[in-house]
């Protein structure tokens, strides 16, 4: 089975300026990869460089064979902070039907498979009791939410997703935690960037970043005390 | 008084299309550049004996073409770059009309157009710009409404966000070029977005915003010209008037609503969400 994302020598920047580099990993199909970080450690950029949103300073990367955003309708890239205006005058089941647009392309119509899977993903992150909700009118979580089904909506086999359960309690961060087992179930690659080690805990990889590659592997070659000490500067993982 | 009606209902239908999209992204400033934009290239055709509306397109392309070219080799933003190509157009255009004492009397033609002087031509040719422009808005809305939420949204669904800048730009230099005549440079930026902004406060889709903006574009042309006939006033302000008064009419009415049930709102927001959340508390339900 080939590698669903392959990262050799990576350094990943904006323009010439490389904010992490020797990143060195694949991450195979059904694998779960989680970044774990401080603020600007190199996540969100890892991330995006994984997207296509910006193209890697050095090194190779190939995401599903291909080099990052040759496949978008086979790669969902959920950001930090999507950005939302509240004067946008679309209902929760068009921001969710948007996540299609990449299957659909430019001229294609919308399928039967198509609400389909739009559907299927409301349910799933409980946005279909606010479908017809406005952006204006949905709280936080609702919007975040609404952002992840959209994800979803997509089905694709990688999900590149920052900082899902940021914000939640600890109900809402085991449905998302279930979400990825799920999706994973079927055979997606999802990389996950958190600041949460609670998340690591399903991980078949682990990268801990800290404006370089503090350690990757298992979480329990990588999650140890001289290795947290060099990420975080502590040690306390609660 | 049926050929200005009719041009008024034809650069309504154009401006709701594009203005839309003017509003939802935040960028009534270019919309405003390029109206002002294009003063040059009409006075310069003018002066030579040229078509206006030739003479608009370039004054739109040279206006566009240096925005890009500032953006790209400078640090500064786009904003600055379509400041300084705004007042350098807008200049260019006041010194040419400034050597040439026969223009003046047209001044005021390009600056505030002639709605009750347009022509069977100008009006089929704004017919035809309608269909042009519906049929790009039609192929282009995914990367359009994309770009409403986020540029690395679009990319990220396989699309190009600068071809998509490209062509909502050249779309808005289409239809300034093309409303100019009947409205005029300064005013056809009011069609664009008064009409556009009232749709954003009032609709729940893209599709009702872009109808509301038609409807109240085609109000505001008959009220305008009703008004501007009876009271001797200047047809084109007129309309716009109307345009930005029926918004800030429709703003101060959901404000009343507003204020006038705050409790309402409040305790309602509060249940729903209770409940809503109450609902969707259990694991792989809710987040």
């Amino acid at each position: 089975m080939s590698a669903s994302i392959v990262a050799k020598s990576l350094c990943a920047g904006y323009g010439n300026l490389g904010v992490i580099s020797h990143v060195d990993f694949d991450l195979q199909p059904g694998g779960l990869m989680v970044l774990i970080g401080t603020n600007g450690s190199g996540k969100s950029t890892l991330l995006k460089t994984l997207a296509g949103i910006i193209s890697p300073v050095d090194g190779e990367v190939l995401v599903l064979g291909e080099l990052p955003g040759s496949s978008p309708e086979n790669v969902a890239y959920l950001p930090q902070h999507p950005k939302t205006s509240g004067v946008l005058p679309l209902r929760a089941k068009d921001i969710v039907a948007m996540g299609r647009f990449a299957r659909q392309g430019l001229l294609g119509r919308s399928t039967a498979i198509d609400s389909e899977a739009v559907d299927k993903a409301m349910k799933r992150t409980g946005v279909d009791a606010i479908t017809n909700r406005s952006l204006a009118e949905m709280s936080g979580g609702q919007q975040q939410r609404t952002h992840l089904a959209q994800v979803l909506a997509r089905e694709a086999d990688v999900l590149l997703i920052d900082e899902p359960t940021a914000g939640l309690d600890a109900n809402g961060r085991e449905a998302v935690k279930q979400i990825l087992r799920e999706e994973r179930s079927r055979g997606c690659a999802v990389v996950l960037a958190t600041h949460d080690l609670e998340d690591a805990e399903d991980a078949d990889l682990v990268m801990l970043l800290a404006h370089r590659v503090v350690a990757v592997g298992t979480p329990s070659q990588v999650l140890t005390d001289a290795n947290l000490r060099a990420c975080f500067g502590f040690t306390d993982r609660h | 008084m049926w050929h200005a009606l009719l041009a008024g209902v034809l650069v309504s239908a154009v401006c709701a299309l594009v203005g839309t999209f003017v509003v939802l992204r935040g960028m009534s400033f270019v919309g405003d550049a390029l109206a002002h934009g294009v003063l040059p290239g009409v006075a310069t055709a003018t002066l030579a004996g040229l078509s206006p509306i030739l003479g608009a397109f370039v004054g739109a392309g040279v206006m566009m073409g240096g925005v890009a070219l500032v953006s790209k080799r400078t640090r500064l933003s786009n904003d600055t770059a379509i400041g300084l190509m705004f007042v350098l157009m807008l200049s260019i255009g006041v010194m040419v009309i400034s050597k040439s004492d026969d223009f003046r009397g047209d001044l005021t033609q390009v600056l505030f157009g002639e709605i009750l002087a347009v022509s069977t031509a100008r009006i089929f040719w704004l017919a035809i710009t309608v269909l042009v422009v519906g049929a790009v808005v039609y192929v282009a809305r995914r990367p359009f409404l994309l770009s409403c939420m986020d540029a690395d949204l679009v990319r990220t669904s396989g699309f190009s966000p600068s071809k998509t800048q490209i062509v909502l730009h050249a779309l808005i230099g289409v239809t300034v070029v093309a409303s100019f005549n009947a409205v005029g440079t300064l005013l056809v930026f009011g069609m664009l977005v008064a009409p556009a902004a009232t749709g954003a406060l009032l609709a729940r889709r893209l599709q009702t915003m872009m109808l509301i903006a038609f409807i109240t574009g085609c109000v505001s042309t008959y009220a305008g010209l009703t008004i501007s006939y009876h009271a001797d006033l200047a047809a084109g302000a007129t309309v716009i008037v109307v345009a930005v008064a029926i918004f800030l009419v429709v703003m101060t009415i959901q404000e009343v609503i507003r204020l006038s049930r705050p409790r309402e709102i409040e305790v309602g927001h509060h249940l729903h969400t209770h409940d809503h959340d109450h609902n969707h508390a259990v694991p792989g339900r809710g987040l």
